[in-house]
């Protein structure tokens, strides 16, 4: 179960870098450009670490590559938010926001696990994600509370991304066995200060709380939106046309 | 002073290898040949990310793709640093930008070129990334103090990019047959563009001899084009493929490689805007700086708010 667990973490990683990274070298400007790949750098490296030792714990001579190249989409256990498109600046925005913000809270919480690998993977990873949160928020505030049309552009993203945000606090079985054996966090337990730091930026950012109650789900489990297919169809291209070589 | 003491005691500092820095009195000429040669510079490392760009989503393992996007990073870099240099000369990073996007400022020509296999990837880092680091150690040493000095922090990292390549290169060329052919085809390819990125014969070089007196450059075009052929046949025989020139023979007592003419039909029709992805390059930076605009705005925007406000509450708490 463990290594379900870590092909979760590992694959809204690896998924949402992938988004980032099509930003490389068409940001509004080059300094947005660096910070972009940063994070995709960050979170591609997130995934790397975890599905080596993923790869490692399950002992049947697989690699990092393996997980990430040679799996079909059903068995990608992403969120349906980190495959979503980038959109304009506004919705890459929005993603990461909420993404940023679940994830921070549910490293702080993985600091504490009873995994001693884990633990040590999220006391890492915890830097970066905090400085990913400080990236988003701050450009939710910018972006709301700069132009008219900026202020409409953000608000816009936040109502089309909302019904992405219930599968990150939505527990999946994985998530369920994990909270019990004192690997992961109960994310129910999440759910309040995700909603209170969510609230608070939009808030100072003069955006409305999205008026969407209808979430979406599926990505945990394996059921994904129609863009995970293309998503797969690119990265995996080279691995799956020119099977078993080094590159 | 006058006019010539001026030009002669810079002339005189230039000589005795004392750098020129930037509120320091220089001859016209001297100032635009520095910002039209440090903003190519910087164009030239921004639109170098679209064609490796293009391989991100598609970078065959978890750690090329790292080191990919950690290069093209790199490259943002670069193009922040040389625009700053440009800066120190009296000119904004908006106009030299402006000038990129309405096509009246020049980017190398190399990146007018498409990256159409994995291979290619390698290839713009052992030889495009080979080249330009002939080029940028020279230019270490250039008399402007501060293009001296973004160049070095460039190096630095170019020789990181250029291994990288040899090293995706040296891994195709040891790998299956479709491998070694995406290798051997890539070279081909970017053989010839690569030679040209030295620019023209020294006969037809432009702005050289100047450039050479007020030691900007420090090698001829010739010159380094010889330097890159010496040390990349070498490579090429290492990795087991063949450099796509006939003529290409070892010259005893010249002690370099002769190398065959370049197709300079070709050069100059490319930098005329001809190159198979010049209006692609140049659109997509273009759409990236348009599509951007409202972002830019509201960063600004949001940055007046907030400083209006702090006065606002400094106001308030001085009134009580």
């Amino acid at each position: 179960m463990l290594y379900n667990y870590l092909l979760q973490l590992g694959d809204n990683a690896l998924i949402l870098g992938h988004r980032l990274g099509e930003w490389c070298g068409h940001a509004p400007e080059l300094e947005i450009d660096m910070a972009l790949t940063n994070i995709a750098l960050d979170l591609t490296g997130q995934a790397r670490s975890l599905y080596q030792h993923a790869a490692e714990i399950e002992g049947k001579g697989r690699t990092e590559d393996d997980i990430a190249y040679l799996r079909d989409a059903w068995e990608f256990k992403n969120v349906l938010l980190a495959e979503q498109p980038n959109g304009d600046f506004a919705h890459t925005i929005a993603r990461q926001f909420f993404y940023d913000t679940f994830n921070f809270f549910l490293h702080r919480e993985l600091v504490g696990s009873r995994d001693e690998w884990l633990a040590g993977f999220a006391a890492k990873s915890l830097k970066e994600i905090t400085y990913h949160l400080r990236f988003s928020s701050e450009w939710v505030l910018r972006l709301g509370d700069g132009t008219d049309t900026s202020h409409e552009k953000m608000q816009a993203a936040v109502e089309e991304l909302w019904m992405y945000t219930g599968e990150l606090k939505i527990p999946s079985k994985t998530d369920q066995e994990m909270a019990a054996n004192g690997v992961g966090p109960d994310l129910n337990l999440l759910k309040a200060s995700f909603d209170e730091k969510v609230a608070d930026v939009l808030q100072k950012a003069n955006l409305q709380m999205p008026s969407t109650t209808w979430m979406q789900g599926g990505g945990k489990d394996g059921v994904h939106s129609e863009h995970l297919g293309f998503i797969l169809a690119d990265m995996q291209y080279l691995q799956r046309a020119y099977p078993g070589q080094e590159w | 002073m006058t006019e010539l003491n001026f030009e002669k005691h810079f002339q005189d500092k230039v000589d005795a290898e004392i750098k020129i820095e930037p509120k320091d009195w220089m001859p016209d000429a001297y100032r635009k040949t520095l910002i039209r040669q440090i903003s190519q510079h910087a164009h030239s490392e921004v639109v170098g990310m679209l064609p490796e760009g293009n391989w991100i989503s598609r970078a065959p393992s978890l750690r090329r793709k790292l080191i990919l996007l950690a290069k093209i990073q790199d490259e943002a870099g670069h193009g922040l640093y040389l625009y700053s240099a440009a800066e120190t000369l009296g000119i904004s990073r908006e106009e030299l930008v402006e000038q990129l996007l309405s096509g009246k400022a020049k980017y190398s020509s190399i990146f007018n070129y498409p990256t159409l296999t994995w291979a290619d990837i390698g290839a713009i880092g052992w030889l495009v990334d080979g080249a330009a680091i002939m080029n940028q150690v020279m230019l270490t040493r250039a008399s402007y103090g501060p293009y001296a000095r973004a160049m070095v922090r460039i190096c630095k990292e170019e020789s990181f990019h250029q291994r990288q390549g040899y090293e995706i290169m040296l891994t195709l060329a040891k790998g299956s047959a479709a491998q070694q052919h995406m290798a051997q085809d890539a070279l081909n390819r970017w053989w010839w563009p690569s030679l040209m990125m030295f620019g023209p014969k020294d006969d037809d070089s432009a702005h050289s001899q100047q450039s050479m007196k007020w030691k900007i450059k420090r090698k001829s075009n010739d010159e380094l084009r010889q330097q890159f052929v010496d040390v990349t046949v070498q490579q090429a025989e290492v990795l087991g493929l063949a450099i796509p020139d006939p003529d290409l023979k070892w010259n005893e007592e010249r002690g370099h490689y002769d190398f065959g003419e370049i197709n300079w039909d070709e050069f100059w029709n490319v930098v005329k805007g001809n190159g198979p992805c010049n209006k692609q390059r140049l659109d997509a930076r273009i759409k990236a700086h348009e599509d951007g605009a409202w972002v830019r705005e509201a960063a600004m925007a949001y940055a007046e708010k907030k400083e209006q406000r702090k006065l606002m509450e400094s106001a308030k708490a001085e009134a009580a």
